[in-house]
């Protein structure tokens, strides 16, 4: 930086010196002494190794002292080639891997591409079947929630609230260990329904894989606590003052902007647009709970914090009703041994808890789909992130990716 | 000649052990605010872990990269060292229990303290390194705004008590019978904390550290003992910072019951007892808070506390000269 | 949608719910939702997914769990013995034994496809965890292996009514 200035200064001597010379005169008024020094721009290279992007994201970006200019994302450090791999694997095993997308909330992601499969095969889901999926998506929902919570809070500076978030997540984990014996990948979709038994035949060591004892009364302590801890999350984060410094007016998202570049999900709300897919499934039965959509006015950090935490109260109050009002019935539609889904192609969207996810299958009426799209959220919502960084401070860019909550597998699938 | 060295070996031991107290306050004060138990198998519960810790740094490799600056960015942590070792010499544990009581004494440790400043700028700058270069910058700016108020919340005191050497101050305060704190500076005792702790670099001020943002910032590339050093260096500053507070505004090591002949024996304790009670203080609000962006932290500095510390030194000397 | 508005400056709200937990961290009273892992174990559901574990008498080499395990991870080689008839002048009835049954544990997604479509109920799924190895190799897990995981099968348990 010594140098240039050098340089800089040199530079200004020439050209004083140039205006000066007789034969430069006529040339007078046009001469002119900048006094600003000119600087260059650092290339910063905030890499693939990064404590804060939330795995491997690469952004490139032109840094002047702090402000930062021109952001270019790189991407593809995770690309673990689902669509390929979807190609040569039947149902059941893709359902294996699909909940590997979004690793923070695995039974998020199973649940649209069985009920494309189901769609296609118009096959009449049992209400028990539906109920159990709700209450797992919904916990899926608060888990993935908790880890925004306490990491955002990381990376804006306050070091114990991840502590007390994962304290609490472990209780909801679980849960769905117990019930699924999976705790992040649950694999517990089956095409007609839920898991009905560990096996297909009826011996004494192998049971059906309904909810556990004990199950309503661990998931009443769980969804109690989580509602306390989101409450403690707005004392000990959400007022305080350094944290709205932090994060108010900062990164502002107009929902002009957002609906351009099909970002879903809490960023959406949080914009102002009273947008939840959760009231289109039909798939699930969200029209028997009610539960109140949280929206936030400037689309700020600050709202989509919020947003998050109110959205994980719902979920908790949906999950104490659907325990209430639970039916009673089979766990699986009857469907075929070998199942073969029959030719077509269809598009179903869900509501994950970082946007909107959709998987295109195209069947031709084999095992497996002839191909599969995967529509992911994470991937949309970083698209504006060279809008939202234009001449942000440095650390305003880690307020707002972090804000942005992606998770690197759902961006590179 | 034997008592330089009584007096050299001391202001060491008592850096050390100032630093290991409160490493085992932040790092176990930490762990039991966030509901885990903390280093439990080193030694009694986990409680000798700095004396583990010690020993790891020193038998690590020490890796300079091959393209920094290498004499400034060997000696850079030097400079921070000295300038937390040497205030260790002015803070007195009793009237007679004090390494050196110089005249000047509160002078003499706001100048060396501000030593410390070239030592991180030229870590960050030194290293090759981009993130460390923006650390560094950073934490010049940061260090140079928040000497002001620290230096100027100092001099109520001053004036208050007619006399810059550490004993007189808490002699005065003896003689007034109320520690400055209650007895008129309670608004320089928290300009100072805040001050202390934005020169100590700790959250919520630790944008030159940065630890989610710069990984460590100006510290990134030191390894084995210089990383100690600066590591070591920061805990020292801490407790001494701390017992410079205590002494200055919180009466030092008088407390009013106690007989004052045995004063050599109770004295380091009750001073002890005092840095300790802000150390925690500042435990707590490090593990609570987050952290201020840069601008922020210059706009605290330059127009909130330094103007409120000129408001006290007028108040100070008006009642001073009036009453 | 309103924004939280505390009476006390938040940091000083902060600073209180930090030292709580600390007192509650330290007192007796409370339990600490840590587990001191090398010496005391959490108690894990009845469900997880940790091994596999095999019944040699009930397999038959049938090759389903080969063929539908999403990695390829499982490895079997058998052949066919002749067995006596079971009534005399009756023709010779054969039956399968297995010669190799290996899981690779360094493949193996714990998805459970290979316990759920096997027909003779010869395999089970096992909470036990502890089985890491330094030598990548070692997680081939083969017969007799498997076999000795078959004691940790727990029992079914109740189910919510």
């Amino acid at each position: 930086m010594l140098r240039e200035c050098q340089k800089n200064q040199e530079a200004i001597n020439l050209q004083m010196v140039n205006t000066l010379d007789p034969q430069n005169m006529n040339n007078f008024s046009e001469a002119s002494v900048s006094i600003e020094i000119e600087t260059e721009d650092m290339t910063l290279n905030i890499g693939p190794q990064h404590p804060s992007t939330h795995g491997v994201l690469r952004l490139v970006a032109k840094v002047d002292g702090e402000k930062v200019h021109d952001v270019k994302p790189v991407l593809g450090y995770m690309h673990r080639g689902y669509e390929k791999l979807a190609e040569v694997r039947s149902y059941p095993q893709i359902t294996t891997l699909v909940n590997r997308i979004d690793w923070v909330a695995g039974f998020s992601n199973e649940i649209p591409f069985i009920a494309g499969a189901e769609r296609l095969m118009e096959i009449e889901v049992p209400e028990r079947a539906k109920h159990i999926r709700l209450i797992l998506n919904e916990m899926a929902r608060i888990s993935s929630h908790f880890v925004f919570n306490g990491a955002y809070a990381l990376e804006v500076g306050a070091l114990t609230p991840i502590f007390y978030a994962m304290e609490d997540r472990e209780r909801v984990l679980d849960l769905i260990e117990s019930v699924t014996g999976g705790r992040f990948h649950p694999n517990f979709n089956r095409i007609g329904g839920v898991k009905p038994a560990a096996g297909a035949g009826p011996t004494s060591k192998k049971n059906i894989q309904d909810l556990p004892a004990g199950f309503y009364r661990d998931t009443k302590v769980a969804m109690e606590k989580v509602i306390k801890a989101a409450d403690q999350f707005q004392n000990l984060i959400g007022g305080n003052e350094v944290f709205k410094k932090r994060t108010k007016n900062v990164g502002i998202l107009t929902p002009e902007i957002a609906e351009a570049y099909g970002v879903s999900g809490p960023i959406l709300r949080a914009s102002g647009v009273k947008s939840d897919l959760r009231t289109h499934t039909d798939y699930l039965p969200y029209d028997q709970f009610d539960f109140e959509i949280p929206v936030g006015e400037n689309g700020d950090c600050y709202d989509r914090w919020d947003v998050r935490v109110k959205e994980m109260v719902e979920s908790a109050k949906i999950v104490l009703q659907a325990i209430d009002s639970m039916p009673s019935g089979p766990l699986q539609a009857k469907v075929p041994k070998v199942i073969k889904v029959p030719k077509g192609r269809t598009y179903v969207r869900a509501e994950n808890p970082k946007g909107e996810m959709g998987y295109y299958i195209i069947s031709d009426g084999g095992l497996g789909p002839y191909r599969l799209k995967v529509r992911t959220a994470s991937f949309s919502n970083i698209s504006i992130l060279p809008i939202m960084l234009e001449g942000a401070l440095l650390p305003d860019l880690i307020a707002i990716m972090g804000s942005l909550d992606f998770v690197l597998g759902d961006v590179d699938r | 000649m034997t008592d330089v060295l009584i007096k050299v070996g001391f202001l060491a031991l008592a850096a050390l052990n100032g630093a290991i107290i409160f490493t085992i306050m932040d790092v176990k004060g930490a762990s039991w605010m966030q509901r885990r138990p903390g280093p439990l198998h080193v030694g009694l519960r986990g409680f000798i872990f700095p004396v583990a810790e010690i020993l790891k740094f020193v038998q690590k490799e020490d890796i300079i990269p091959t393209e920094v600056d290498r004499p400034v960015f060997k000696w850079a942590p030097a400079y921070v060292m000295v300038s937390c070792v040497a205030l260790f010499a002015v803070v007195p544990m009793s009237p007679t229990l004090v390494v050196a009581d110089i005249e000047l004494g509160v002078f003499f440790a706001l100048a060396i303290s501000s030593l410390g400043t070239i030592g991180v700028l030229t870590a960050g700058w030194s290293s090759a390194n981009k993130y460390s270069l923006m650390g560094g910058l950073r934490a010049a700016g940061q260090l140079i705004a928040y000497e002001l108020p620290l230096i100027l919340a100092v001099v109520g005191v001053v004036i208050q008590a007619e006399t810059m050497s550490l004993v007189g101050i808490v002699e005065k305060q003896i003689e007034w019978g109320v520690p400055f704190v209650f007895g008129g500076q309670l608004i320089g005792f928290l300009i100072f904390m805040v001050a202390a702790t934005a020169e100590m670099m700790r959250v919520p001020f630790d944008m030159p550290i940065g630890e989610s943002e710069l990984t460590m910032g100006f510290m990134t590339e030191y390894s084995g003992i210089r990383f100690l050093i600066f590591y070591i260096s920061e805990y020292m500053n801490m407790f001494i910072l701390c017992a410079i507070a205590s002494t200055l505004f919180l009466g030092g090591y008088h407390v009013p019951l106690l007989p004052t002949e045995w004063v050599n024996f109770y004295g380091p304790v009750v001073l002890l007892t005092k840095t300790a009670i802000l150390g925690f203080i500042l435990v707590a609000i490090r593990w609570s808070q987050p952290r201020f962006r840069e601008d922020q932290l210059q706009n605290l500095a330059w127009k909130i506390l330094i103007p409120a510390s000129l408001v006290n030194i007028l108040v100070t000397a008006i009642m001073k000269v009036g009453f | 949608m309103k924004t939280f508005r505390p009476k006390v400056p938040g940091f000083l709200v902060g600073i209180k719910i930090v030292i709580i937990n600390m007192l509650k961290t330290l007192s007796p009273f409370h339990s600490k939702p840590n587990v001191n892992y090398p010496f005391e174990k959490e108690k894990v559901a009845p469900r997880a997914r940790g091994v596999i574990a095999l019944d040699q008498e009930a397999c038959t080499s049938c090759m389903l769990c080969a063929r539908q395990c999403p990695d390829w991870c499982i490895y079997i080689e058998g052949h066919k013995e002749l067995q006596p008839p079971s009534k005399p002048g009756g023709r010779q009835r054969s039956r399968a034994v297995l010669d190799r049954f290996d899981i690779d544990y360094a493949l193996c997604m714990y998805c459970g496809i290979c316990v759920e479509v096997c027909p003779f109920d010869a395999l089970f799924w096992s909470p036990e965890y502890e089985y890491s190895e330094f030598n990548m190799g070692d997680m081939l897990h083969d017969k007799e292996r498997l076999d000795d995981w078959l004691q940790t099968v727990p029992d079914p348990e109740g189910l919510e009514s």
